[in-house]
């Protein structure tokens, strides 16, 4: 039996580059390149490494998301993973969390998975919560935010180090993984790799197809609202002192002025 | 009044930090009520503890289902709460787990959700949440306008306050859902005996520029000098010098010091991510040009090595 693997990857505006938002207070995805999000490049090796050690797997990668969000998709297709999936439709803009997570669980439902693999967050949101959400809404099991992960024998086992304590962690398939970029460094695409990339299926889909109404998702479906934006200032660059033998002195001193000595 | 549910996280027995500060900004808000899972016989002292701090109930639940299982269960208890007592809104503090609660109680209340608010004021419409988004470079503010809203807040985004409040006891059974991921097994961090690194009022961080895992030696010295948490950059973690969980940055820890003092560390966007809402901060860098140097409130060229013990010294000598 194959092993269906589903990676959830996200495009978003390149954290190198001069973030903003859009007149609608959405999130600016025009003014600065996108590419594959970086903590998603793990999701999709993590994927590769279980599918390179089971007889029979299969990596498809996932993606909600505009027209460009297709460079994404070939970025992973690029690294290796077999086919794509694109769900995009105009009314999806603006969309938040959670009605992201209703598309991407119906667009997994109809791909067929066995496994699902995300990012441990996407670099734009920050909020690394669309992997529960998944899992709640396919009441499967989340073993998320993992530095190592394995599957054997129809179970996922994984190690979680959080706040307080290192878990280890044992779920039956299906279910929903995260990893973080402590999982293993993602590979590059090879010139083989781009050329093949090409020439892999990619799957155009719409809400329609997914059976999900309009007025649920995008700005109008949205549960939370966004009252204001505010670049904050730029920090005014202080004092700057170069050591001449006295610099540790000269630091006490600006530290005893705060009064942090 | 409103009756706002804070999730209480507590370890190894005691209430931490960043839940005082939840039951402090709950109370802006309505009127708080604290929840204790899985907490064993901990829960009377933890009880009493956000009784101080102004929560006028403590629900305690427990169970090992608590510590077994990932995240659902709190998720199941959280829900049960907020259905059954009507309540206003639901506070958990940002951390992974803390996240990953809050957006599954969200989708079953039918509410919205906000993560990683740094301040929570009382609006016309709810609870009005700001964040601090693209590596703290905007602020946003945003409300809740379906359902229950469901706000995790980060550490240190306000100082705890007492207010004391009965803090009355009421026991929860709850009922489980199931699906969820078993934790086999379980290993507490050790304590290094300095501050948390998101609690700390000071946060002494040392990158690329510290060397080899030897040199954190004057990066610690510093930091015990000003009873400083240590923190590290990817750079250093990824070397093997410092362990992960003192990683500041986008996929490390976001803290928010009232001082943050940053030693070989050139500032890249996603370590900025980490630190950048500091109150104060200051750099030490052999490279003038380091991008770290545009945020800093004082800054020295220099070497670390020379520039850390001369400073750990004269702090001695006050
Ligand atoms: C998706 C993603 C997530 C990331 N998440 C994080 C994160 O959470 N946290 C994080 O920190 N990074 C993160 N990074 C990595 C980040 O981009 C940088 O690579 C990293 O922060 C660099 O660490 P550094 O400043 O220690 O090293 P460098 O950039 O190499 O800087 C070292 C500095 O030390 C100075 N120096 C050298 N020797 C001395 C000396 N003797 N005395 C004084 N100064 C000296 C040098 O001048 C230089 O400026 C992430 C990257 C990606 C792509
Ligand atoms: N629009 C999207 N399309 C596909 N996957 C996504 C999308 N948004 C988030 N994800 C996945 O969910 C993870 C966590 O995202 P977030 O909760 O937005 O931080 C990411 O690392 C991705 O794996």
């Amino acid at each position: 039996m194959t092993l269906r693997i589903a990676v959830c990857v996200k495009y978003v505006p390149d954290a190198t580059g001069d973030r903003g938002f859009a007149d609608d207070l959405t999130v600016d995805r025009d003014e600065v390149d996108g590419l594959l999000s970086e903590l998603d490049e793990y999701a999709v090796e993590q994927a590769l490494r279980i599918s390179e050690e089971s007889d029979d797997a299969e990596v498809t990668v996932v993606t909600v998301g505009p027209d460009d969000a297709k460079d994404a998709l070939r970025k992973a297709l690029s690294m290796g993973a077999d086919k794509a999936v694109h769900v995009n439709d105009e009314d999806i803009h603006g969309s938040d969390v959670i009605a992201t997570s209703a598309i991407l669980a119906k667009a997994l439902e109809k791909t067929g998975f066995d496994l699902v693999v995300c990012g441990m967050a996407s670099t734009d949101g920050t909020m690394g919560v669309l992997p529960a959400l998944l899992a709640e809404r396919l009441s499967l099991p989340q073993v998320t935010l993992l530095s190592e992960l394995s599957v054997e024998d129809g179970l996922v086992k994984g190690r979680r180090d959080g706040d307080a304590a290192t878990e280890l962690l044992e779920a039956p398939l299906p279910a929903i993984v995260s990893v973080t970029d402590q999982s293993g460094e993602a590979r590059y695409p090879s010139f083989k790799g781009i050329m093949a990339a090409k020439k892999k299926p990619v799957q155009e889909l719409d809400l329609d197809d997914l059976d999900i109404d309009a007025d649920e998702v995008g700005l109008a479906g949205a549960w939370t609202l966004v009252d204001a934006v505010a670049a904050r200032p730029a920090r005014t660059k202080g004092t700057i002192v170069t050591d001449e033998g006295d610099g540790g002195k000269q630091l006490a001193a600006f530290l005893a002025t705060q009064k942090f000595i | 009044m409103a009756e706002i549910l804070v999730l209480v996280d507590h370890a190894d027995g005691a209430v931490r930090k960043p839940a005082l500060e939840l039951l402090t900004l709950a109370r802006r808000i309505g009127e708080p009520s604290a929840v204790v899972l899985g907490a064993g016989e901990a829960a009377a002292s933890i009880a009493a503890t956000a009784g101080e701090y102004g929560a006028a109930t403590v629900y305690v639940a427990d169970g090992a289902e608590f510590t077994e299982q990932l995240v659902v269960p709190k998720v199941d208890a959280l829900t049960q709460l907020a259905q059954e007592k009507g309540a206003a809104a639901v506070l958990v503090t940002s951390s992974g787990e803390g996240k990953e609660i809050a957006a599954r109680v969200a989708l079953r209340l039918g509410s919205g959700l906000i993560t990683d608010a740094v301040e929570l004021e009382a609006g016309e419409n709810g609870p009005v949440a700001t964040q601090s988004v693209f590596a703290a470079s905007y602020q946003v503010r945003s409300t809740v306008t379906h359902g229950v809203p469901v706000i995790t807040v980060k550490p240190n985004s306000a100082a705890p306050e007492a207010s004391s409040a009965a803090g009355t006891v009421e026991n929860v059974t709850v009922s489980f859902t199931g699906n969820a991921a078993k934790v086999v097994a379980r290993t507490p961090r050790v304590s290094t005996g300095r501050p948390e690194l998101t609690e700390s009022a000071i946060v002494v961080s040392g990158g690329r520029g510290v060397g080899a895992a030897e040199g954190f030696a004057v990066v610690e010295k510093l930091a015990d000098s000003l009873g400083a948490a240590v923190g590290a950059s990817r750079a250093a973690v990824d070397a093997g010098w410092y362990p992960h969980s003192n990683q500041v940055g986008q996929t490390g820890k976001q803290v928010s010091p009232q001082l943050y003092v940053a030693a070989g560390i050139s500032g890249a966007i996603q370590h900025r991510a980490g630190m950048q809402t500091s109150k104060t901060i200051v750099a030490v860098n052999k490279d003038p040009e380091a991008p770290i140097f545009d945020l800093v409130d004082y800054g020295v060229v220099g070497d670390l090595f020379e520039v850390l013990p001369q400073l750990t010294d004269e702090i001695g000598a006050r």
